[in-house]
C-alpha cells in the first residue's frame, strides 16, 4: 500500500513537470510578444522592449522556463504587472476559498448521490428508482447560472433566508462562512448529481449481477449484510474515480458560480487574469489547479485500493 | 459438531431430499410467455446424488435456482411445488428462506473465481455462514471457519483464512466453495457443473474431495452438468433434461450403457470415447439445434432433431412411460392407435406412468438400441491426407516473460515437427505453455531463441515482418469466438474482409468465395446478414473456423476450439474440423485439455509439462503404456463414460511448481508417483526412444516403464461405441 502510494507520488513529478511546460507555453508563448500583450498595441516598440527586458522575456524560451519553474518552487512567484501585488498570497488566497466551496459542495454532493445511486440500482427499474434516476438527470441538464439565478432570487431575495453573496464578512467564525456557502453549492450539486448518481447506480447494479451475490445471498447471509459487506465495497470503485475526476472541476471550473454569487475563487482569478494579459497570476493559478487535480486524483485512487486488495496488494 | 451430525428438524421424517412435483418455470421477455421449465417431476432420496444432464438452455440450471428459490426477477413458477426435506419452499417467509439457503440446501458454482466476494478475506466469507446461521461470534465463527478449510484438505488452512480469493489458485477456490456449501450440513447440495474450466487433475482432485465428503455428510446431491463423466462417477441416478421436459431417467448406469431416449443416445454418441480416433469412429452429432425458449413445439419435444421421429411423434407427445416393459409395448400401442389429430398436443404429462425406477419419454423406445448413425467416417489415413512431407519444423524454441523482477520461461527449449495433413495434440495443464507455443508459431509474439521452419523457408520471428504468403498460410482459431468475431459486423462482412486479406481474391470472386466457405463450414446463407451476436456459439465458431479458411491456410492452429461448446456442438465443430482438413490437406496444431477429444482427433500427440515438451509419439502410443509418469497420471484423471473400466486416479502430490523457478533435474520429480529417487533430482533426463517415433523424457527405459504402468493398469481398452 505505502509502495503504491510512493510510486503514485513520485510519477506526480514528471507530470506536473509536463503540466508546468504546457501552462508557460500557453501562457508566455503563444501570445507573442509579453510586453506587447502587456501594454497593448499601441505602447512604442521601445517601452515594449523595455518591458520585456524587465520581464527577462528576452532570453531565450529554456533559460525562461527554468528560471520560472525554479522560481515557483522555491516559492518565488513574483509580483502581478496587472494587479501590483505579490502573485502568491493573492492566488493562494484564491485557491482556499476555492477549496473551502469544493469541499462543502463535495460534503453535500457525495452522501446524497451515492445514496440516491445505490438505491436506485438495488430497487432497479422500480418506479423508485425511475424518479431518482428522472430527477437528477433532469437537475444535472440546468446549467449552473440557471439555477443559481433561480435559486438566488427565491431563498436570497424572495424569502431572504440566505445571504445574497458567497463570501462571509471578515473575521466570521467557520460556521457562518458555510452557512454563506449554501447557496453557491446547491447548484454545484445539482450539476454533479446526476453523474455520480448514475455512476453509482451503474456500479450497484453491475456487482449485483455478479455470481458472488448469488453466493452470498444462497449462503443465507441477510440482505443487509449482502448489501453492505458485499455489494458497496466492489459497487464504489468506479464511483470513486469519477469523483476524484470532478475535483478538478470544482475547484477551477466556477466561474460562473463564482461571478454570480460574487466569491473569489481561483476561477474567477484564472479568467481574469487570462483576460488582463497577467501573465504570473495566469500561470501560477493553472499550475495551482492541476497540483489540487492531481491530489485529487492521488486520493480516489488511495480509497480504490483500500476499497479492492487486488490493486492494494498488487503493490 | 455436534449438532452438525444430527440432520437439523426433519420436517416430515423420511422425507426425500428433494421432490420437484410438476414443476412449470416461466420466464417472461417483452410481453412474451417463456416456458422454461414444462412440468418436470424428479425425486431425490436422502443421501443420494443425482445427476442432471442435457444442453446448455435445457433448463438445468433454472430447476436448481428454483429449488433455491432465486428465479431471475422476469421468472415466475406458474405450477409445481419444490419440496426440500419434505417443505415446500414456496411457502417460507423471507426470514426462514434465509435460513434454509446455506441451511438447509446449498450450492457450488460453476466458476469459482467468479463466486467468492474478491473484496473480502477467505476466513470472513466462510465465518459469515457460522455467524448467520449458528449465531457464533466472530471468533468462534472463524476457528469453524478453519475447521472446515481442513475439512476439504486445503493447505495452509490459517493463511487461507486471511488471504483473498484472487490469492488463490482455482482449485483451491473451489474447495473454499464447497467448504462454504457444506459448512451447516445441508440437506441437499446443488453442484453446477462443479469442474467445468478446470484443468483435469484439479477436477480429479474436486471430485476426489466431493467423493470422499459424501461419506461423511448426510446431503443428498443434485449434480448439474453437461461431462456425462462425471455423473457416471459421482451420481447413482440420472435425468436427462431436453428443453424443459425429462425425456429420461434412471439408475446413472442402466441410463449410459443402455439409454432408452433418442436424445440420451444421441448425447452418449457426441463425446469421444477414450481410445477413440477420426479415422476408425465418426462423432455422431445431434442435427439441429435446441428450440428456442417460447419456440411452438408439436407432439414430442425432441421430435424435431430425432433421427427416429414418426409422424405420430408430432402429433401427440408420449407419456413418461416405465421402462422395461411398459414403454415397449403401451408406448408403442398408443402411437398406433392415435388419433390423426395434429393439434392434440397435451403439456401434462409430468407424472412417470407405470411403477419402475426407469422411465423415458418415447413410443419407440424399443427401437433405441438400433438408431441409425447419421455420420460417416470423415477421416482419412494420413498418408492419403498428403502425410510425408514436413510442413512445420519448430527447432529448440524458448519464450521467457518478465515476472516482476524474476524471469519465467513458458516455453523451454521445445523441439517437433509437423507433416502435411497432420494433426499435432498438444496436451497440458494451464500454465505449461501450450498456447505460448501456437502464438510464437503464428507470430503474435515473437519467441527468444530458436527457429521455425515453414513449408522449407525459416520464418521471421512476428507477425509483422513475415510475407503475405506465410500470414496466409498459417491461421488460429480461438476458444472464444464472442471475442475473436467483431459484434459490430455481419458475419458476411468478417468473411468478405477475410476473403479480401488473406484469399488474393479478385473483386468479382470475392462474394462466390465468401459463399462457398460458409458453405464448407454449413453456415446458412441466412445467417451471414446477422452480426454474432445474433448466432449461436456453435455457428460462432464455425464462422471463425470459415474466416481461418479463408486464405486456404495449410497450418491451423486450434486453441481450444470445442471446449466452451455443448457436446453435440463440439461433435460437429470436429467433425468440420477433420472433414475440413481431409478436403483441404491443412495440418492442424490442436490444443485442448480435454484428453479424448485430443486422443479422437491427433495423429500425433505432444504432452508439455512446465514449459516442456516431455513426451511426444503418435497419438495411441503415447496413450497406452509406456508413457510418461505425467501422461499416466493426467490420464488416469478424467471421469470416464464405462463403468466396468473406472481404474485408480494416480494423484499428483502437491501443486504446480512455479516457473520462475522451476525443479532441478527432472521437472516433474517433485509430484512423480515413479520417482526414482536421486537421479530424478539431480539428473535432467533423457529422451526415451520407445519406438515408432514416441519418445518420453524420463529415467526409466522403455521396458521397465511398461513393466510398472501395466501392472497398475487395466489392459488397453478398444474404442467401443453404442
Amino acid at each position: 500500500m505505502l509502495r503504491l502510494i510512493g510510486r503514485r507520488l513520485l510519477l506526480m513529478v514528471p507530470t506536473l513537470i509536463l503540466a508546468s511546460i504546457l501552462i508557460f507555453l500557453l501562457a508566455e508563448v503563444l501570445p507573442g510578444n509579453v510586453g506587447r500583450s502587456i501594454l497593448g498595441q499601441y505602447a512604442t516598440p521601445e517601452d515594449v522592449a523595455a518591458l520585456n527586458r524587465e520581464l527577462g522575456a528576452d532570453r531565450p524560451l529554456v533559460v525562461r522556463y527554468v528560471a520560472w519553474a525554479g522560481n515557483f518552487v522555491t516559492g518565488d512567484w513574483g509580483e502581478s504587472p496587472v494587479q501590483k501585488v505579490p502573485v502568491r498570497p493573492y492566488v493562494m488566497a484564491a485557491l482556499w476559498n476555492s477549496l473551502i466551496l469544493a469541499g462543502f459542495a463535495l460534503i453535500l454532493i457525495v452522501p446524497t448521490s451515492i445514496v440516491l445511486g445505490v438505491f436506485s440500482g438495488l430497487r432497479r427499474d422500480s418506479a423508485l428508482d425511475r424518479v431518482i434516476t428522472v430527477s437528477t438527470l433532469s437537475m444535472t441538464v440546468i446549467p449552473e447560472f440557471v439555477s443559481g439565478v433561480v435559486l438566488l432570487y427565491v431563498f436570497a431575495v424572495w424569502l431572504k433566508w440566505l445571504p445574497v453573496t458567497a463570501l462571509a464578512p471578515e473575521g466570521a467564525p467557520f460556521y457562518e462562512r458555510l452557512y454563506y456557502l449554501i447557496l453557491p453549492a446547491i447548484p454545484l450539486m445539482f450539476l454533479e448529481l446526476g453523474y455520480i448518481a448514475r455512476m453509482a447506480r451503474v456500479g450497484t447494479v453491475q456487482v449485483l449481477s455478479m455470481p458472488y451475490i448469488r453466493t452470498a445471498v444462497l449462503k443465507g447471509v441477510p440482505r443487509s449484510r449482502v448489501v453492505f459487506g458485499h455489494v458497496l465495497r466492489n459497487a464504489m470503485v468506479p464511483t470513486v474515480t469519477v469523483i476524484g475526476s470532478q475535483v478538478g472541476w470544482l475547484i477551477g471550473g466556477l466561474v460562473v458560480v463564482e461571478t454570480l454569487f460574487s466569491y473569489p475563487g481561483i476561477g474567477k482569478v484564472m479568467v481574469e487574469s487570462a483576460l488582463n494579459h497577467d501573465v504570473p497570476v495566469l500561470e501560477a493559478s493553472v499550475l495551482m489547479v492541476a497540483v489540487v487535480y492531481m491530489f485529487a486524483n492521488l486520493v480516489a485512487d488511495i480509497v480504490v485500493a483500500l476499497l479492492n486488495p487486488r490493486i492494494r496488494k498488487g503493490g | 459438531m455436534s449438532a452438525a451430525e444430527q440432520p437439523t428438524s426433519a420436517v416430515t421424517p423420511g422425507a426425500a431430499a428433494l421432490e420437484v412435483d410438476d414443476l412449470e418455470v416461466t420466464f417472461h421477455r417483452r410481453g412474451r410467455r417463456l416456458p422454461v421449465l414444462k412440468g418436470v417431476t424428479l425425486k431425490i432420496e436422502r443421501g443420494q446424488a443425482y445427476g442432471l444432464v442435457g444442453e446448455s438452455g435445457c433448463g438445468k440450471t433454472t430447476l436448481a435456482m428454483a429449488a433455491m428459490r432465486y428465479l431471475a426477477s422476469n421468472g415466475t413458477l406458474d405450477n409445481g411445488r419444490v419440496l426440500v426435506d419434505g417443505q415446500d419452499v414456496s411457502t417460507l417467509s423471507e426470514e426462514a428462506l434465509r435460513k434454509w439457503r446455506g441451511g438447509k440446501v446449498a450450492m457450488v458454482y460453476q466458476d469459482p473465481t467468479q463466486a467468492l466476494s474478491p473484496a473480502m478475506r477467505i476466513g470472513d466469507q466462510l465465518a459469515e455462514v457460522y455467524h448467520y446461521h449458528e449465531g457464533m461470534n466472530k471468533k468462534e465463527a472463524l476457528e469453524q471457519a478453519r475447521e472446515s478449510l481442513r475439512r476439504v484438505a486445503i493447505p495452509d488452512p490459517d493463511g487461507t483464512l486471511r488471504r483473498y480469493p484472487f490469492e488463490l489458485s482455482g482449485g483451491q477456490q473451489q474447495r473454499v466453495v464447497i467448504a462454504m456449501a457444506l459448512a451447516v450440513n445441508p440437506q441437499l447440495l446443488i453442484l453446477d457443473e462443479p469442474t467445468t474450466g478446470l484443468d483435469a487433475t484439479v477436477e480429479a482432485e474436486i471430485l476426489d474431495l466431493i467423493e470422499e465428503l459424501r461419506g461423511r455428510i448426510n446431503a443428498a446431491i443434485l449434480l448439474i452438468t453437461h461431462n456425462l463423466g462425471l455423473v457416471v462417477r459421482l451420481c447413482e441416478r440420472v435425468g436427462v433434461l431436453y428443453a424443459g421436459r425429462l425425456v429420461e431417467e434412471g439408475s446413472a448406469k442402466e441410463v449410459f450403457t443402455d439409454p432408452r431416449h433418442p436424445y440420451t443416445m444421441g448425447l452418449l454418441r457426441c463425446v469421444p470415447r477414450f481410445g477413440m480416433n477420426k479415422t476408425d469412429a465418426a462423432l455422431q452429432t445431434i442435427p439441429g439445434t435446441l428450440p428456442a425458449l417460447g419456440d411452438p413445439l408439436e407432439g414430442c419435444v425432441y421430435s424435431a432433431r430425432c433421427p427416429m421421429a414418426q409422424p405420430v411423434c408430432k402429433r401427440r407427445e408420449p407419456d413418461f412411460y416405465a421402462w422395461p416393459g411398459d414403454a415397449a409395448i403401451r408406448g408403442q400401442a398408443e402411437a398406433e392407435a392415435m388419433p390423426p389429430d395434429p393439434a392434440a398436443y397435451s403439456p401434462h404429462h409430468a407424472m412417470p406412468v407405470g411403477e419402475s425406477s426407469r422411465h423415458t419419454r418415447c413410443y419407440f423406445t424399443a427401437d433405441v438400441e438400433s438408431m441409425p448413425h447419421l455420420t460417416p467416417v470423415l477421416a482419412t489415413s494420413l498418408d492419403e491426407r498428403g502425410g510425408d512431407t514436413d510442413v512445420l519444423d519448430i527447432d529448440s524454441m524458448v519464450r521467457t516473460f518478465k515476472d516482476g523482477s524474476k524471469k519465467l520461461t513458458a516455453v523451454a527449449n521445445v523441439s517437433l515437427s509437423l507433416k502435411k495433413g497432420e494433426t499435432f495434440g498438444l496436451v497440458g495443464e494451464s500454465g505449461s505453455g501450450k498456447t505460448t507455443l501456437a502464438k510464437c508459431v503464428t507470430g503474435l509474439i515473437p519467441a527468444d531463441s530458436g527457429t521455425v521452419t515453414f513449408e522449407g523457408g525459416i520464418l521471421k520471428s512476428t507477425a509483422g515482418k513475415r510475407s503475405q504468403d506465410a500470414l496466409r498460410a498459417i491461421q488460429m482459431v480461438f476458444q472464444n469466438p464472442d471475442s475473436t468475431l467483431n459484434p459490430a459486423w455481419s458475419t458476411r462482412q468478417i468473411l468478405t474482409r477475410a476473403v479480401r486479406k488473406l484469399g488474393g481474391a479478385k473483386e468479382g470472386s470475392v462474394r462466390a468465395k465468401v459463399d462457398k466457405l460458409s458453405a464448407d463450414v454449413r453456415v446458412e446463407p441466412r445467417f451471414l446478414f446477422q452480426r454474432p451476436t445474433e448466432l449461436s456459439g456453435g455457428q460462432k465458431q464455425r464462422i471463425a473456423i470459415a474466416r481461418a479458411f479463408a486464405g486456404d491456410p495449410h497450418l491451423v492452429i486450434c486453441d481450444e476450439p470445442a471446449s466452451a461448446l455443448d457436446v453435440s456442438v463440439q461433435a460437429s465443430i470436429l467433425n468440420l474440423l477433420v472433414e475440413l482438413q481431409t478436403k483441404e490437406q491443412a495440418s492442424y496444431v490442436f490444443i485442448s485439455h480435454d484428453l479424448a477429444v485430443v486422443r479422437y482427433i491427433s495423429d500425433r500427440i505432444g504432452v508439455m509439462y512446465l514449459a516442456e515438451l516431455i513426451e511426444v509419439g503418435a497419438a495411441a502410443d503415447v496413450f497406452d503404456p509406456p508413457h510418461h509418469p505425467y501422461t499416466e497420471a493426467l490420464l488416469s484423471s478424467i471421469p470416464r463414460l464405462d463403468f466396468e473400466k473406472q481404474r485408480d486416479r494416480i494423484p499428483l502430490r502437491g501443486s504446480m511448481p512455479s516457473l520462475t523457478d522451476p525443479p532441478s533435474g527432472c521437472r516433474f520429480h517433485t509430484r512423480c508417483h515413479r520417482s526414482l529417487g536421486d537421479i530424478c533430482a539431480q539428473q535432467v533426463p533423457p529422451d526415451m526412444d520407445a519406438g515408432n517415433g514416441h519418445t518420453y523424457r524420463c529415467h526409466i527405459p522403455p521396458d521397465e516403464l511398461l513393466a510398472l504402468q501395466q501392472a497398475g493398469a487395466s489392459e488397453p481398452e478398444p474404442a467401443e461405441t453404442l
